[in-house]
């Protein structure tokens, strides 16, 4: 609706040259969706991200093919176990991620930087809180994105080998406890991985040096953890093995499984560490995840002005 | 073929502001550890064998040859800032072998200085194990830097694919396939070291000519190739 028209060729008075036009712009009347809904639509496209998920096809290789080289091992096995006809399966499921920890590592080197450097590099973290979502709720979608994103990674192993295993008629009872405690220790290690990688990401806006970071410290401290255990038990001071897994991310995880979950341990010796220990370590376990929770609320007060 | 301009700011690049601590934060690590080893266990030549060649050079080289490597020219590729040291009137392969000699030089004094300082406090030197290892890491840093710089000129993903060979191709595959050693520079290296050490502590699984000859061709490979890619360099925006 134009209303006003300066019309014809009469030369407007001076005073009139500046005036306002209504271009027909409209002011948004719909329903606003809120805080909830964005920090759910961030959760889910972080998700998504993680897999590579709507974006390009060659950010979506590298997720898929740590996926698919984490199930094989698992398909493999059930196939064995289904051919043999062996009354347990090759590997424990708590045992599961411990083995394949070098894939679970890369992908969270992998895709942390990948939900945190960018927005920091390109400056978008502004504009997320230009939106209703504050800062605790980026940090929780994004600690949560990348936590379901690790679940889905571990569990999935886990679930062909549950299904593999009932194919195989194992025994159900037996089975269906392994696969439980196996999700609640994949559970466990995902928040902590989650956490680990987001942390020291959200420190660079560099992808590659983040990327290079994170699986400095996940590799270099679990190399330098089983090295001194390996020491500790050749000298025979067994007592001290359990206590020196407390400190990298995938010894710990360990040591919380064989003390409740009825894992064995893989530290050397097979000792894990004693009920009363187990307690230390789900304590600094919970106390890292929350740590980097604290950690990430820290940087983003700070990132997002 | 040198230049020091480029050189100058490489090394800023990979040193600069925190990155030299973060970088310097590794070989601390690996001298605290053999800190501890001795206090734990004492001198023993198999523990500081074992110690240096599965902790310092198996993952520590390999480590800080991806981050200085790809560090050196990958960055720059990534945001773009390439074209306004491209648009310089220098030849490209001077570039990269410039970025080569930087990368190199940063991976032996943050991989092979530590490596001998936790060799002499395991053991001092015994049946010369800290000179091997760290022969092993200078030998190393050379082939890794020029793969890993190649990999930062072919791949967006240079650090991630780095990590793949360094830890999956010969920590995991060289374990379980034997002939995936052949094809590792961590056994090449460890070649040279065995004929430093002479003993019997320090084996490798290939021949000291083969390991030469590879480790020459493929740094010598890896660097021409470097420069070939430069030369024919497309910039793509971000994914």
């Amino acid at each position: 609706m134009a209303v006003e028209h300066s019309t014809g060729t009469s030369v407007p008075a001076p005073g009139d040259q500046t005036r306002i036009h209504n271009i027909g712009y409209r002011s948004y009347d719909g329903p606003r969706l809120g805080r909830a809904y964005a920090r759910r639509s961030l959760y889910s496209q972080s998700l998504r991200g993680a897999y590579g998920l709507g974006r390009s096809v060659k950010s979506k290789v590298l997720p898929m093919l740590l996926f698919v080289v984490m199930c094989v091992p698992a398909a493999i096995m059930v196939a064995v176990a289904v051919a043999t006809k062996a009354k347990e399966l090759p590997l424990d499921y708590t045992r599961y991620a411990i083995v394949m920890q070098a894939v679970i590592s890369l992908y969270v080197a992998s895709q942390a930087p990948q939900s945190v450097s960018r927005d920091l590099r390109f400056k978008t973290v502004p504009l997320y809180f230009s939106r209703p979502i504050e800062t605790a709720d980026y940090v929780r979608a994004k600690f949560a994105a990348l936590a379901s994103a690790l679940f889905v990674l571990t569990a999935a192993p886990l679930l062909v080998l549950y299904v593999g295993a009932l194919l195989a008629k194992l025994d159900f009872a037996d089975q269906t406890k392994g696969f439980a405690q196996g999700l609640v220790s994949v559970a466990l290690l995902s928040l902590l991985f989650a956490g680990i990688g987001l942390v020291i990401a959200s420190f660079t806006p560099r992808r590659g040096f983040g990327i290079a970071a994170v699986i400095a410290v996940l590799t270099i401290s679990y190399g330098a953890v089983s090295t001194l255990q390996a020491i500790a038990d050749a000298q025979g001071s067994g007592d001290a093995v359990p206590w020196i897994g407390l400190f990298s991310p995938i010894t710990l995880v360990d040591g919380v499984q064989s003390a409740f979950l009825g894992a064995t341990a893989a530290f050397p010796g097979g000792v894990g560490p004693s009920t009363a220990e187990g307690v230390v370590f789900v304590l600094v376990a919970l106390g890292l995840i929350a740590a980097s929770y604290g950690l990430l609320m820290r940087r983003y007060k700070k990132v997002g002005l | 073929m040198y230049d020091p301009t480029v050189a100058r700011l490489t090394y800023r690049a990979l040193l600069g502001r925190r990155r030299a601590l973060i970088l310097g934060a590794l070989p601390l690590l690996l001298i605290v550890i053999a800190v501890a080893v001795r206090g734990l266990a004492g001198a023993d030549d198999q523990t500081a064998s074992d110690l240096l060649g599965g902790l310092a050079l198996a993952t520590m080289v390999p480590i800080i040859g991806v981050i200085a490597g790809t560090g050196a020219i990958g960055p720059e590729i990534d945001d773009g800032s390439v074209v306004y040291l491209l648009s310089k009137p220098i030849k490209r392969p001077t570039i990269i072998f410039t970025k080569l000699i930087v990368a190199i030089a940063v991976t032996m004094v943050f991989s092979a200085v530590p490596t001998l300082i936790a060799g002499f406090i395991l053991n001092g030197n015994g049946q010369q194990v800290a000179v091997a290892y760290t022969v092993a890491a200078l030998v190393a840093s050379i082939a890794y830097a020029a793969l890993f710089l190649l990999l930062g000129t072919v791949s967006r993903h240079a650090v991630v694919f780095g990590l793949v060979y360094a830890l999956v191709w010969e920590a995991l595959f060289g374990s379980l396939v034997p002939g995936a050693r052949t094809l590792s520079v961590q056994q090449w290296s460890l070649a040279v070291a065995q004929k430093v050490a002479g003993g019997e502590l320090v084996t490798s699984d290939v021949g000291l000519t083969t390991a030469t000859v590879l480790l020459v061709a493929v740094t010598v490979l890896a660097t021409w190739y470097a420069g070939q890619k430069l030369r024919s360099l497309t910039l793509a925006g971000e994914e």
